[in-house]
């Protein structure tokens, strides 16, 4: 029987969790270069499903896609040293400025290129929050999509048991494979890493960073090949260009505004019988006594 | 995302000491390993950024997922059913977290699966694992028994027991029984030679067996039959699968109760021999024991560093009279005092690992060359000061770390003595540190030797022979005199000619030897490094000041004591 092959779509993102004095730039933008890149963090709990998917199934592998600056390889080594397979970063000018619509349609001619049969990403990026490139990629490569998940219930090469999250509950839907499905961040953490993966993998690197670092006639790439990092720029995955980057983008940023939270003032009670029949009040209407 | 490596500089520098060039290199055999072997560095640059890595895994793993548990598994504690020991869920869990990362056998080779660490960060990592759960370091520190099977046994149960460790099979060691505890010497389990079979049986009871319902065990029993002291031991391996002993009972502890402490009957356990009869006790277990010391040293600091974070933050964070608590100097000293008190525990920590590394290293070369008569110099050397160190730093870290977290305890006032606070169950952690694996008493025998041998006298000339920065000139020339004290307290007790009264000075003049060295120590890794750890230079002004004054009540009372005085003690 043929291997299933599972593919985890993970962004490199500024930490917006962990926001300093210069995080934002005069003109209300995120400032990319202070905050450090992390992983995002529900694409952890994706790629942490899709590896347990791999474990139930027994017969099948965890390929990652990232989209993003060379130094997005990043993600590629990390998702191997927790268990990843193998790892294909699309990284090229082109791409730059690319919206949700873009950029997911980049990543759906990836997907094709890679053919995989269950797709796992994070419901959202912490940069901009849209939830948008995961359903969005669902619907041009036509697979079935199941969004706020957040427990693999079974798996069988053919179906998948799924349990949503929603607002005002739990749902759980059953979905023919192939499919695509959106990882909610209360699904389990991603395991850590594993050591031994983290010494044999610490040097996979891209072709450009092996160039970065004038490494690219190292012997060490040559004995071992299974340190090299897939690459692909638009050609490798045929992509329309007038489909990509700004060109490609029709969300434009009017304005950005700046909401700054002013700290609300406490409320000064005194013991007059006035004073404490409104905190009755305010302590019965919010159903902390009563 | 809490890290318990990443955010402990301290820690990390010990990464760097000079010393380390020379340990990796042998421990990775001149890097031959990285022709066959894809985990293996292939220099000392990627060997270090190697280590740096594995420890930011296990800081990781502590952050969040063994520390965060160690709440609850101190609450449900490990319990029998069915001759069988359950662990807390806490830490099934953390096992799993850990066995997912690889990170048992850490110090095994890597033809048995194992990272093959040296000991400096192996230490670490057991420091690492301590911070977050004192009582689950235990389960997770008890791989060390696989450094026994592999420096004793045949390579036929090498081959058959040491993989499995990486898998994440545990370990204990079963020494203790019920009238055998400090004086192993006693020990009765029984072992005999089953000729149909061809395997040893063992038959008798152990008690107080860390982890007893380990995969792998490693056992003290009695082979020579009507021999009474410890030349009639010899030691075996057991493997759980064969199903030839049972849990009678877990013990009800104060602390580290994540990790079974169990009673266990053997009967007609099979069992394998390790290494050559009769050596059991006084060859095997003996080297078993310092590995173990050197784990409570770890476990120690440990302990220390968590209820030292948690009183600093809540000393800074408390206000009382209008202000945070750890403005007043009454609290200030106390947080200063712990921590000088762990750095200089970490310091001699790290001090010790290295010395144990370099003389096991060498050894090792030894078995397959012959070695030159320098290596055999060095290695005699670094031997000595392992020896010397060891009981010193299980004698002062794990006194140290119960009064670490009794000041922890006294910086959150009435709070602290609740258990909503975590230094209530580090207290109670901490409490075993300084009993097993030999009590402080036991130690001081250990150490002592050290004092009568000089080897400690000897260690302070080299530290005192190293250079140092002009902040530190009037601080040496301090520990000059000490020494100086030191050496006359030596005299003073020797011209007593008296061996009980030596047995009942031991402890101060272990002490002092302890306090002279174990600021050099932590004043050379300050100066070494520099502007990385500023607070390294704090501690080692304060520990210098906090152990002087007790040097000098040392000094005076061995001064002022004569041997009609011990009448006084001696109890009728």
């Amino acid at each position: 029987m043929e291997k299933i092959k599972i593919l985890v779509l993970a962004k490199q993102v500024p930490d917006t969790r962990n926001v300093g004095k210069d995080a934002m730039k005069d003109d209300g933008t995120v400032n990319r270069g202070a905050l450090p890149a992390i992983y995002n963090p529900d694409d952890l709990n994706a790629l942490e499903m899709a590896l347990e998917a791999k474990d139930r199934l027994g017969n099948a592998e965890v390929y990652v896609l990232t989209m993003g600056p060379t130094r997005a390889a990043e993600i590629i080594r990390e998702s191997i040293y927790r268990g990843a397979d193998e790892g294909y970063l699309l990284t090229d000018r082109k791409f730059a400025g690319s919206d949700t619509l873009a950029t997911s349609y980049a990543i759906s001619q990836a997907v094709r290129k890679i053919d995989p049969d269950l797709i796992f990403c994070g419901l959202q990026a912490i940069d901009g929050d849209t939830a948008q490139v995961g359903p969005q990629t669902a619907e041009k490569v036509d697979f079935q999509q199941v969004t706020y998940v957040e427990k693999l219930v079974e798996i069988s090469p053919n179906q998948i048991t799924l349990k949503r999250r929603l607002e005002r509950g739990v749902e759980t839907v059953v979905a023919p494979i192939p499919a695509l499905i959106t990882v909610h961040g209360s699904a389990n953490p991603c395991r850590a890493r594993n050591v031994k993966r983290v010494m044999q993998y610490k040097h996979a690197r891209t072709l450009t960073e092996l160039k970065e670092e004038n490494r690219e006639n190292s012997e060490l790439f040559k004995d071992r090949p299974y340190l090299k990092i897939e690459e692909w720029s638009v050609d490798t995955i045929q992509a329309d260009d007038t489909h990509l980057g700004l060109s490609g983008s029709p969300t434009k940023v009017k304005t950005i505004d700046n909401v700054v939270l002013a700290q609300k003032e406490n409320v000064v009670l005194t013991s007059s019988d006035a004073d404490v029949e409104e905190l009755m009040v305010d302590l019965l209407k919010s159903r902390v006594i009563g | 995302m809490a890290n318990f490596y990443t955010d402990n500089e301290n820690l990390k520098l010990q990464l760097d000491h000079p010393l380390m060039e020379r340990i990796v290199k042998m421990k990775e055999e001149d890097y031959s390993f990285a022709k066959t072997e894809p985990i293996a560095p292939f220099n000392f640059e990627d060997a270090m950024d190697t280590y740096d890595k594995i420890l930011e895994v296990v800081g990781d793993i502590c952050g969040e997922v063994i520390g965060p548990n160690a709440e609850s598994v101190d609450l449900e504690g490990a319990r029998v059913e069915n001759g069988r020991v359950v662990y807390a869920k806490g830490t099934q869990e953390n096992l799993k977290a850990l066995t997912d990362a690889k990170l048992f056998g850490m110090s095994l080779p890597y033809k048995y699966g194992g990272l093959n660490m040296s000991m400096v960060p192996y230490v670490m990592s057991a420091e690492l694992v301590s911070r977050a759960d004192g009582g689950f370091a235990n389960i997770w520190g008890l791989q060390d028994c696989a450094e026994t099977i592999k420096e004793f046994a045949s390579e036929e149960i090498k081959d058959e027991f040491l993989p499995r460790i990486n898998q994440g099979a545990t370990c204990s060691m079963d020494l203790t029984e019920p009238d055998a505890g400090s004086d192993l010497q006693a020990v009765q389990l029984k072992a005999t030679w089953d000729e149909p079979n061809q395997v040893w049986r063992l038959n008798g009871v152990k008690r107080f067996i860390t982890n007893g319902d380990a995969d792998i065990k490693l056992v003290l029993a009695r082979s020579e039959e009507g021999t009474r002291d410890g030349r009639g031991l010899s030691y075996f391996v057991y493997d759980k699968v064969d199903q030839g002993v049972t849990v009678r009972r877990v013990e009800n502890k104060m602390g580290i109760k994540g990790s079974p402490t169990c009673e266990l009957v053997f009967k007609d356990a099979p069992a394998k021999l390790v290494g050559s009869r009769r050596l059991g006790l006084i060859k095997y277990v003996m080297s078993l024991m310092n590995g173990a010391r050197l784990g409570v040293g770890a476990q120690s600091v440990g302990i220390s560093e968590a209820a030292y974070r948690e009183a600093y933050k809540y000393a800074t964070e408390r206000e009382q009279f209008e202000k945070s608590i750890i403005h007043f100097p009454a609290v200030y000293e106390l947080i200063q005092n712990m921590k000088a008190k762990i750095d200089a525990s970490r310091s001699i920590l790290y001090e010790t690992a290295r010395a144990v590394d370099m003389y096991k290293l060498i050894e090792e070369i030894g078995k397959t060359r012959t070695l030159t008569p320098e290596e055999r110099a060095e290695m005699k050397h670094y031997n000595r000061i392992a020896d010397a160190l060891t009981p010193m730093l299980k004698l002062f870290s794990s006194e140290y770390c119960n009064q670490v977290c009794y000041d922890a305890i006294q910086v959150h006032g009435g709070t602290g003595f609740m258990k909503d606070f975590p230094v209530e169950r580090m207290y109670r952690d901490a409490r075993i540190t300084s009993i097993y694996e030999g009590t402080s008493q036991l130690q001081v025998v250990a150490a002592i030797a050290a004092v009568i041998k000089n080897t400690y006298t000897e260690m302070i000339a080299e530290y005192a022979a190293q250079p140092v920065t002009p902040e530190f000139e009037s601080l040496k020339a301090d520990l000059v005199r000490m020494a100086e004290e030191y050496e006359e307290a030596r005299k003073i007790v020797t011209a007593l000619e008296c061996n009980e009264a030596l047995d009942f000075l031991a402890r101060r003049l272990v002490e002092m030897a302890g306090h002279v060295v174990m600021t050099y120590i932590l004043m050379l890794d300050a100066i070494r490094a520099g502007e990385k750890a500023p607070d390294l230079k704090r501690s080692t002004f304060t520990f210098h000041k906090m152990v002087k004054a007790i040097h000098q009540a040392h000094l005076s009372y061995i001064k002022d004591f004569k041997v009609e005085d011990l009448d006084a003690y001696r109890q009728i």
